[in-house]
């Protein structure tokens, strides 16, 4: 026994003196491997998560908290009638192969992401451009068809980065970008590698060398973390096992919010779903921080509405549906179903649906509903309820930033179609006084919440674990990102 | 000898053909569009249908079909739709955990029950047996991926000897050989119990024979006669184990490369599946129902060198 001590301490010291060497390198882990290189092609989040602010820009770029802030565009001006926006580009930019970034490619990266042909999964954003004018090397403008108050933000999704033609055809296995790291190697199922940039524009990071590795079974990111293999997990996937990283000196834990509005989707087309009633009762049955407890250990803020709770926007509407049980059964009865109904519950892969789905099953037959559970993986998912709208009700999280616009969509897959909230959508969209903007918003939000249109369950929260000498990571998710650019050990 | 080669031929190549129609039909017939699923969830009907063109999906069943086998027979696996590099070079990459991991947990298993299960059938009935074989009822018995996480508790977390999962590439042997360790002791502990009860029934079995008898009446003690012939001819129905452990280990850890985040064949498959990434699922199902069928059809040959009477029966 004193031998195996013996080794374990030398063991030790070894890898601390290997760290101590190292202090300017670390490892990330994160769920879910990137698919392919591309943010301008695939949807999946974890290219953003490797990728974003630190292999490619765009023209502005969301902060730590959320903000719209400065990007390859150091200033922009927007012309009076709010339809045309002049870009003033960075000097002295290249991408990472050398070449030049400059008007050229900013036309190029933004006519190529609107085009017949595009594979970009959020074509949507890019959809009230008309036309790209290079004025000169430095300078591009953008024209719109009818002023868009969320432009600027539209330009800071990993999805409007800038790309260059030179290097576009091999993106999705070589990203070339403009970005303070560059990308190295990638084992593929392993590890990814990125090294810092020495030629970047913009200030020089503090990391030389960064790894990202990919690890999607709670019990092995445990053992990863437990062993220091990795230096930190963002989004670390089993809440469970935090109060034992607190506990522990070695690590820190931080946990934030993300612009995942999970909610209980409700079939609004499908009997008796269209009627709010109905609808009314499943919102009373909810006990969210059951569901928050039981599902998530704990992590995540109640909404009453599909808002993100941290934006300044946001209204608290949880009182339009307290949990009340007695309640849910006479609005039920009223809608003539005394004695209940029954559904189906389809419920993706994520631990917030299989798990909350359980308890909100349970809830929902303590008022008379009962419901069939499917548990279905991503791809099924999208096709049976998404693509189909086959399903009453489903469980999901979603985490596009903004994402209110959804409910002007009638075809959107729980199909809620009211023409005031269309208008309303509309008129928002015009306008960019921030003012107006934040009333109309508060709007939208008091109207999804009062037609009960889902069952608005919670905001999701980020957990991440990490050593606790690392300094500067992102707490929120704002958009999927591991931003290196700010992250440095304190010793 | 020709004829027979010709009908083991013939049998091969219609067992393939099926085979591949098989696979292609029942991995096609999966729920959830492939090009949807890429896209999410804000994808716009006309961006799914030109990834669909893209990627072929437009085209009918048959003629995709028909790409992806002539493409195989010329050596070509198609080109991944999620990572979008060629599946040979994905599979070549995966291919040099998952094979050396099966070798090494083979290895180890075979280290471990050959000894155990001479042992045990030499001291047939004794206390040495009865400990031998109570160990391997507990070996069947453990699912290897609870003891892959109890091993990662001792030896990652606690004791810090080994990493946690991971793989580190072959351009350091030493550190790639430390990474499969735990899981190759993982896979080999459960498959070396099962060995090592095959080779002590197939000893006992082999000591009741009338050869046996014989070597003994010539005079070799109990222990001569279990070296000399019983343990060789043991050997032929252990080996037949080993074969089918050894396709097992490659097709089947896919839950130990989860466990220990290793890049293998398993894990590639795992993933390419919930990404609906057919043409790889498709691609190594192929190679691995090959390699199996390929396997199977040198066994024959081989039969039929040491066995006349099959030559003449095909």
């Amino acid at each position: 026994m004193h031998h195996i001590k013996t080794l374990a301490a030398s063991t030790a010291i070894v890898l601390c003196a290997s760290a101590a060497l190292a202090q300017d390198s670390i490892t990330v882990a994160i769920q879910l491997e990137p698919p392919n290189l591309d943010p301008t092609g695939g949807a999946a989040q974890a290219i953003d998560s490797v990728l974003y602010a630190n292999v490619f820009e765009g023209l502005t770029r969301f902060d730590a908290d959320g903000a719209i802030i400065r990007g390859l565009a150091q200033s922009w001006d927007i012309s009076d009638d709010g339809l045309v926006y002049t870009f003033n580009l960075a000097a002295g930019v290249t991408f990472h192969d050398g070449t030049t970034m400059d008007a050229e490619d900013v036309k190029f990266s933004l006519d190529r992401a609107r085009a017949e042909d595009s594979t970009n999964a959020q074509k949507g954003l890019f959809a009230g451009i008309t036309d790209v004018t290079v004025v000169d090397p430095l300078t591009v403008q953008v024209t719109l068809d009818q002023p868009n108050g969320s432009f600027l933000f539209n330009m800071a999704w990993g999805d409007a980065v800038i790309v260059a033609p030179e290097s576009i055809e091999n993106i999705a296995s070589n990203p070339i970008g403009t970005g303070p790291f560059t990308f190295t190697d990638w084992v593929q199922g392993d590890r990814l590698e990125l090294t810092r940039n020495d030629a970047y524009w913009g200030a020089a990071p503090a990391l030389a060398n960064a790894t990202f590795r990919f690890i999607s079974d709670p019990t092995a990111a445990f053992a990863a973390v437990m062993a220091e293999d990795v230096d930190a997990f963002v989004g670390f996937p089993a809440p469970e096992n935090l109060p034992q990283f607190e506990a522990d000196p070695r690590f820190q834990v931080l946990v934030g919010n993300t612009e995942g509005e999970t909610i209980l989707s409700i079939n609004n087309q499908m009997p008796p779903f269209d009627n709010v009633l109905v609808r009314a009762a499943v919102a009373s049955a909810i006990d969210r921080q059951a569901i928050i407890n039981g599902a998530m250990f704990g992590l995540g803020t109640p909404i009453g509405t599909h808002f993100a709770p941290h934006n300044p926007d946001y209204v608290d509407l949880l009182s339009n549906s307290p949990h009340n049980p007695d309640v849910a059964r006479a609005l039920l009865a009223v809608a003539g179903f005394p004695d209940g109904f029954t559904t189906t519950l389809k419920l993706p892969p994520p631990s917030y649906a299989r798990r909350g789905g359980e308890i909100i099953a349970s809830q929902l037959r303590d008022i008379g509903i009962e419901t069939e559970i499917t548990n279905l993986e991503w791809a099924q998912w999208i096709e049976e309820v998404f693509t189909n709208k086959d399903f009453g009700l489903s469980i999901v999280s979603h985490t596009e930033p903004m994402d209110i616009g959804i409910y002007a969509n009638p075809d959107y897959y729980f199909q809620y179609d009211n023409p005031d909230f269309q208008a309303l959508m509309e008129t928002l969209n015009a306008t960019t006084d921030p003012a107006e903007r934040s009333a109309l918003l508060a709007q939208a939000q008091t109207i999804l919440s009062q037609d009960y249109v889902n069952g608005y369950l919670f905001e999701l929260a980020v957990a991440t674990v990490a050593k606790a000498d690392i300094q500067g990571l992102w707490v929120n998710q704002p958009t999927a990102a591991v931003d290196l650019t700010g992250v440095s050990w304190s010793n | 000898m020709i004829r027979y080669v010709l009908g083991r031929l013939t049998s091969l190549i219609i067992s393939l053909t099926i085979a591949s129609i098989v696979i292609f039909a029942v991995i096609e017939v999966i729920p959830g569009d492939p090009a949807a699923f890429m896209l999410g969830v804000n994808a716009r009907p006309d961006t799914i249908a030109a990834l669909r063109a893209e990627m072929g999906l437009d085209q009918p069943l048959i003629t995709r079909y028909l790409d992806w086998v002539t493409g195989l027979l010329r050596g070509d696996f198609g080109q991944s739709w999620t990572y979008k590099t060629p599946v040979a070079d994905l599979i070549s990459d995966r291919i040099w955990v998952s094979l050396p991991l099966a070798i090494y947990a083979l290895i180890l298993s075979t280290i471990i029950a050959f000894p155990a299960g001479i042992y045990a059938a030499s001291r047939r009935g004794g206390a040495g047996d009865v400990t031998i074989m109570g160990a391997t009822q507990l070996g069947v018995a453990i699912p290897n991926f609870w003891f892959a996480m109890i091993l990662v508790l001792i030896f990652a977390i606690n004791l810090r000897w080994f990493s946690a999962g991971g793989f580190p590439g072959w351009d350091n042997p030493f550190q790639a050989l430390k990474s499969l360790t735990l899981p190759a002791i993982a896979l080999a502990l459960p498959q070396a119990a099962i060995l090592a009860r095959v080779m002590r029934s197939s000893l006992l079995d082999m000591l009741g024979e009338d050869f046996i008898r014989t070597a003994r009446a010539k005079g070799l003690s109990r222990r001569q006669a279990l070296w000399k012939h019983a343990v060789r001819n043991a050997l032929i129905p252990v080996l037949t184990i080993i074969g089918l452990q050894f396709s097992f280990l490659l097709a089947g850890g896919i839950i130990i490369e989860q466990i220990f985040f290793l890049p293998g064949l398993g894990r590639l498959i795992f993933q390419s599946i919930s990404a609906r990434d057919l043409i790889v699922v498709e691609s190594v199902v192929m190679l691995l129902v090959f390699t199996v069928i390929m396997v199977n059809f040198l066994v024959d040959l081989a039969y039929a060198a040491v066995d006349p009477r099959l030559r003449t029966k095909a």
